[in-house]
């Protein structure tokens, strides 16, 4: 295949960014979106240009470094991460727009690549659940009902790649922080912290300069781990929750 | 040279509870559910219409007569006045707070961005609010005041009701801000089950189907009285 | 025997077991003989992380917990990125569950042998101990492992063990401890406990009078390269795999931090040791960039085999069950498709060198689950692999529920890396390395499931008790930032970037990685001879050669620049695919990951030579241009008899 590509070009956070039209020939459809990245970018090191940077590392949709905007659509067509996107969704001839992703939360750093610390620090603010090492209780000491466990963990599977963010129309991390908020607030373990947690990380998503949260589900629908809009309304039954038991949290 | 490398400087979090999106959020469920309970009200109330001018402007005058002597003139409707007043101050206060969280969200704008999933309604809740809220003035102005009405200010509701709704122009643009209206409400119950954490996988759907289906009723309702006079029905 | 390419040094030996109490007490016993840090006195004490995948997170959280001052390192932008996300199947513990007769010495035994009698019995034993804490730590944190419908822990089996003691969270166990392991560690960031340094990468070691006291690091983000002192440092920077160019590891897992401490002083054992996981998806073309590898737990329920004619190409469904070859289960009966990973990936390649490979290439095997779906249903497939099966389907186009998968071997874990004593310190005092980056605990071959086990192990329980004895003589005197040592280290790093970038050559580094990684595939991947072993030792030389004057890479030092990065590591890989290749021919025997064709018993099993090769290979780096030298540990096995492996 042949491809067109307009790649969002920057060398860094201050500079003014572009658009920049590249050719790709002998694309193949078994390729992973990155590979074809891959082969642009060997094409502009040898003629001496910048290769585009983007953050990728375990290229099998799990790490979730990789994000990218891709023709409007956050990590492209398919509802998967942009390293197990394959060329095979594309037809030869095609445009492609390739930006990053954008919010206030992630400030760009170069090209296709942001900062997406912000996440971090909504964790550091309350997404654990205090247990010191070694101070563990005997692991069968506590069942887990296995369908809170299984929700727990489907929950659990966010990547923290930021596409919930880059698709809501309200740049709103609330499915990332909601995924957290769910996960570990269905298990027994987590309830001592519960309503503390959910207050801390949804004041810390909102000093992050994301957006709120006004239920649109793009997010959930572009998310690679299928983070359902139920982890969101978990979220925001809890914090009304904690807010009426008057939770202060502990700093 | 050894510098500490933050990538990113640490943002102190807000924990007053007034700063929280997902309270302000709140706040605007429960204001807009308070003005969804108005809005039946209201629609019932306009049905007097079809009783004929007497009954319509005898409601009118409970209304305001409602409780007399034991209440002063104008309990209810000031009751009501204000409650609606209160709600859409909250409404509007969280509705631009959120706002303005989101532009400051998304300072870069996409160059090219497409929907996967939103719905048309739930898009336009913000300008569809604006709209909402002109229609709002425009329609006490029309209807309570007679300010803008063409019979004028010293005329019954029914005249100034009628009145409005042979012109074809105000018609218009009454069916124009009830669809909107409508879509509103259509994203906004669904979305204020979700904001006070009452769905969940399996209700999603109910929801879902029973917000459309109350939003186009209530606006059917209120459609009738304008579609009733525009075919003479009522006059 | 090639002794031009090496020389030998004295032995070397672990002098901090203490072995004069019987296996079960010595890790106790250890820790009373340790000296301790009064509480007061950690905040005072410094210690430099580098890592933060399953070792590095936990080790920093534990560390930060207890009271030191702890600083901490990683390339990727989030440390809930480190490669040990992608692990799948699951992690071993003998916790008896199951009530089928496992136990601590049970799972001892297993790993030693598993490992091919080439790993210590001391760390084996303390790693078997500790497994059972590491699940309750894990639940604890709210790792969401799989469960029964009683609420309790759910089990499954893995290749090289007859019992089922490896829990599970789906196909995403590493994920799911990671982000315990890594919510742990931001909590103690959020306290301020811990300095971060996100998208910082070591390139190099500071050793001052002898002993690790900091570390040069590159901001990725700025280019800027920076110092930093400590009392103590630890590695926790994971596997080299990426030297092979196509394995299962990340894009930006490398070898850097580990050999560039090995050049510092610190002894690398064991560098040929890698493991091939045998169920990788086949590679599709020449640009593949990497491997993905499934969940070795789909040998639980799918057959592995091949048709029984070479040349077959019918689609596999229209093989009769007569004309189809089951090899595994046909050459191992005991443990059928459940054989430990060498043995598995090795018939694999056997049964493709006899032409009877399948899909693209002729390289491939079928792993097929129309048995099992037989018997448990669609449903429960599901369930158990659903998303091992959607991976699956989107990276070939076929859908796995209709037809068999095809799999094939790939490099996947490397048990050397750098040698370390009973404490995981190195033989440079001060330095500590855990996780993958060392060599200690899996011999010449990994089970499955048991890196998770090793690098929470190390990161939880092992070091911040060990790192006590030696920061207990500290806080040590403050290196100042102009002191020679420092100076030299940080000006050496930046001498080498510049060079890089001052090359200018016609060969992009992606293109010499590939060259290299197909080199040490061929000649000492699943299967080594003296003869192929030299082949790439002559070429190795060549490689760096070109390398060094005729490499591209773009970009400048003091901004964010991911090929100047990439370039790096390679140099770093060619330098040390030559001392795997060393140590591969060295190694006159076959043992576990290590099959060296010379040394095969009739039916081709791995032959070992315990009378000339029971020992830990440790080498020493030289300046280019005088031979490595090999300083041997002996091998002792006092509990587990030394026995040729069987898996019939
Ligand atoms: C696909 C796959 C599946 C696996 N499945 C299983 C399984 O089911 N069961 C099992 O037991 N094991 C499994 N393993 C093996 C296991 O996952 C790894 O051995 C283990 O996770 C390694 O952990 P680690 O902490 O040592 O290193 P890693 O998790 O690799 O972490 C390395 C850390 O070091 C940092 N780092 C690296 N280099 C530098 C540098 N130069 N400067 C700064 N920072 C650096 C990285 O940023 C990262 O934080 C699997 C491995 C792979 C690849
Ligand atoms: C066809 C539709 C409608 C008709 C025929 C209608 C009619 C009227 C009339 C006749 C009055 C005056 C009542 C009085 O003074 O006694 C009135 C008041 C009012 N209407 Fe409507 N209305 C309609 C739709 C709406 C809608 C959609 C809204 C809100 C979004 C609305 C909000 C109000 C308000 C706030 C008042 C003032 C009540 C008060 O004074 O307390 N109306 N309406
Ligand atoms: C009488 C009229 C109105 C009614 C009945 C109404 C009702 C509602 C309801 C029920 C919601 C859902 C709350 C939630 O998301 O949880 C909502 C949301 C919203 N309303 Fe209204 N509303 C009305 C008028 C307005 C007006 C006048 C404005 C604008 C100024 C407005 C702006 C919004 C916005 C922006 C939202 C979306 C919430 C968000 O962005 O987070 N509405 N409305
Ligand atoms: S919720 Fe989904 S889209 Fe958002 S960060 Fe997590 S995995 Fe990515
Ligand atoms: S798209 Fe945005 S508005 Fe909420 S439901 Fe998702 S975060
Ligand atoms: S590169 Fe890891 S999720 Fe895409």
């Amino acid at each position: 295949m042949n491809l067109t590509l307009r790649v969002w070009r920057q060398p860094h956070p201050t500079a003014k960014g572009k658009m920049v039209t590249y050719k790709v020939s002998d694309v193949s459809p078994d390729m992973s979106f990155l590979e074809m990245l891959d082969v642009l970018n060997e094409q502009l090191i040898l003629s001496g240009d910048d290769p585009v940077a983007f953050d990728h590392d375990c290229r099998e949709g799990i790490c979730g470094s990789c994000g990218l905007m891709i023709n409007g659509y956050a990590h492209g067509p398919e509802q998967t991460t942009t390293c197990q996107l394959h060329m095979r969704s594309f037809k030869d001839g095609d445009e492609i727009d390739i930006e990053p992703w954008r919010s206030g939360g992630f400030p760009l750093i170069k090209d296709l690549v942001v900062d997406r610390s912000a996440f971090d620090r909504i964790i550091a603010s309350g997404g654990f659940i205090s247990a010191p090492t070694g101070t563990a209780p005997e692991a069968h000491a506590t069942p887990v009902p296995k369908k809170d466990s299984d929700a727990a963990f489907d929950a659990a599977t966010c990547i923290g790649c930021g596409a919930c963010v880059a698709a809501c129309p309200n740049g709103s991390a609330m499915l990332f922080t909601a995924a957290k908020v769910s996960h570990l607030g269905l298990l027994p373990q987590g309830q001592p912290e519960r309503d503390a947690r959910v207050i801390k990380m949804v004041a810390q998503q909102d000093a992050e300069d994301f957006g709120g949260c006004s239920n649109i589900g793009e997010c959930s629908a572009v998310c690679p781990k299928g983070i359902s809009m139920e982890t969101i309304s978990r979220l925001n039954h809890d914090l009304l929750g904690a807010l009426r038991a008057n939770a202060v949290p502990a700093s | 040279m050894a510098t500490a490398t933050q990538t990113a400087q640490r943002r102190a979090a807000k924990t007053g509870r007034g700063s929280s999106s997902v309270f302000k959020k709140a706040v605007m469920a429960i204001s807009g559910i308070l003005m969804v309970l108005f809005l039946v009200a209201h629609a019932i109330g306009n049905l007097h219409v079809f009783q004929g001018a007497e009954s319509f402007n005898e409601y009118s005058e409970w209304l305001r007569e409602f409780g007399e002597p034991a209440l002063p003139h104008r309990t209810l409707l000031t009751l009501i006045e204000i409650g609606l007043l209160v709600s859409v101050v909250a409404h509007m206060w969280s509705a631009f707070s959120l706002w303005r969280q989101a532009k400051r969200a998304r300072p870069v704008a996409y160059v090219t961005k497409k929907r996967v999933q939103q719905s048309y309604a739930s898009r336009t809740l913000r300008w569809g609010g604006v709209i909402i809220l002109l229609f709002i003035i425009w329609h006490l102005l029309d209807m309570t005041f007679g300010a803008v009405n063409p019979d004028g200010t010293d005329s019954t509701p029914y005249d100034r009701l009628v009145a409005s709704f042979e012109n074809p122009f105000i018609t218009a643009f009454y069916v124009l801000a009830l669809v909107l209206l409508g879509m509103h409400l259509r994203h906004g119950i669904f979305s204020a089950a979700q904001t006070l954490g009452q769905t969940n996988k399996r209700r999603e759907r109910l929801l879902n189907i029973t917000a459309t289906t109350f939003a186009t009723g209530l606006i059917a309702l209120y459609l009738v009285t304008p579609v009733a006079v525009a075919l003479d029905f009522v006059n | 025997m090639a002794l031009e390419l090496f020389t030998e040094g004295d032995p070397i030996a672990d002098t901090k077991a203490p072995t004069d109490v019987p296996i079960g007490e010595r890790w106790s016993e250890r820790k009373f003989r340790g000296r301790l840090v009064n509480p007061a006195n950690r905040r005072k004490l410094h210690v430099i992380v580098v890592g933060t995948g399953l070792a590095g997170g936990s080790a920093a959280a534990t560390l930060a917990e207890a009271g030191y001052k702890v600083t901490s390192f990683w390339y990727q932008d989030s440390p809930r990125r480190a490669h040990s996300v992608a692990a799948q199947g699951g992690i071993n513990a003998a916790k008896n569950y199951r009530n089928d007769g496992d136990s601590v010495h049970r799972l001892f035994y297993d790993t030693v042998k598993g490992g091919d009698f080439r790993s210590r019995e001391n760390n084996v034993h303390r790693l078997a101990e500790i497994s059972t804490n590491i699940i309750d730590q894990c639940v604890a944190q709210g790792v969401p492992f799989a469960r029964e419908y009683g609420g309790l822990l759910d089990n499954r089996s893995f290749g090289g063990a007859q019992v089922s003691r490896t829990f599970y969270a789906r196909g995403q166990t590493g994920q799911q401890l990671l982000y315990g392991a890594y919510q742990a560690l931001e909590r103690q960031m959020g306290l301020g406990n811990v300095e971060q340094h996100a998208r910082t990468e070591m390139l190099d070691l500071i050793v001052v009078d002898g002993k690790a006291r900091g570390i040069v690091a590159r901001n990725l983000v700025t280019g800027e390269v920076t110092t930093h002192m400590a009392d103590a440092v630890v590695l926790a920077t994971g596997g080299y795999g990426n030297v092979f160019y196509l394995s299962t590891n990340a894009k930006g897992s490398n070898a850097t931090a580990i050999w560039r401490a090995h050049k510092r002083g610190a002894l690398l054992a064991n560098p040929c040791y890698t493991q091939i996981h045998p169920t990788c998806i086949p590679t599709s073309g020449d640009y593949q960039s990497k491997l993905t590898l499934m969940s070795e737990s789909l040998r639980n329920d799918g057959r592995v085999w091949v048709p029984k004619e070479r040349g077959d190409d019918r689609d596999p469904r229209q093989i009769p069950e007569d004309e189809r070859d089951y090899y595994l289960e046909r050459k191992y009966p005991a443990f059928g498709n459940l054989v430990p990973r060498d043995i598995a990936s090795r018939q694999a390649k056997n049964v493709c060198d006899e032409g009877r490979g399948v899909g693209p290439g002729g390289l491939g095997v079928y792993l097929d689950f129309d048995e099992a779906m037989q018997r448990l249903g669609r449903k429960a497939i599901e369930a158990k692999y659903g998303n091992l099966f959607d991976m699956y389907a989107r990276i070939t186009g076929e859908d796995p529920y209709e037809v068999p998968m095809r799999i094939f071997p790939a490099v996947h874990y490397t048990m050397g890396g750098l040698w370390v004593d009973y404490d995981l310190q190195s033989t440079i005092p001060g330095l500590f390395v855990i996780g993958e980056a060392n060599f200690s605990d899996h011999g010449a071959n990994r089970l499955g499931a048991s890196a998770l086990m090793q690098g929470l192990a190390d990161g939880y329980f092992v070091l911040p008790n060990t790192i006590t004895d030696y920061l207990a003589a500290g806080p040590f005197p403050k290196v100042a930032e102009d002191d020679p040592a420092v100076v030299e280290a940080r000006q050496a790093v930046v001498a080498q970037s510049e060079k890089l970038l001052s090359i200018n050559g016609t060969r992009t580094v992606a293109s010499f990685h590939r060259e290299l990684g197909r080199l040490v595939w061929d000649y000492c991947g699943m299967e080594r001879s003296e003869e192929s072993l030299r082949k790439a030792l002559d070429r190795i030389p060549e490689i760096r050669k070109e390398f060094w004057t005729n490499v591209k890479v773009s970009g400048e030092q003091g901004t964010f620049n991911q090929n100047l990065e990439h370039a790096g590591r390679v140099a770093d890989f060619i330098e040390l695919a030559e001392l795997m290749c060393i140590d591969a021919l060295h190694r006159n025997e076959s043992c576990g990951g290590h099959f060296r064709v010379e040394s095969q018993t009739e039916e081709g099993e791995a032959l070992r030579d315990d009378e000339n090769y029971a020992y830990v290979a440790a080498w020493e780096w030289t300046p280019e241009g005088e031979p490595p030298v090999l300083h041997k540990e002996d091998l002792n096995y006092e509990y587990v008899h030394l026995a040729q492996r069987s898996y019939k």
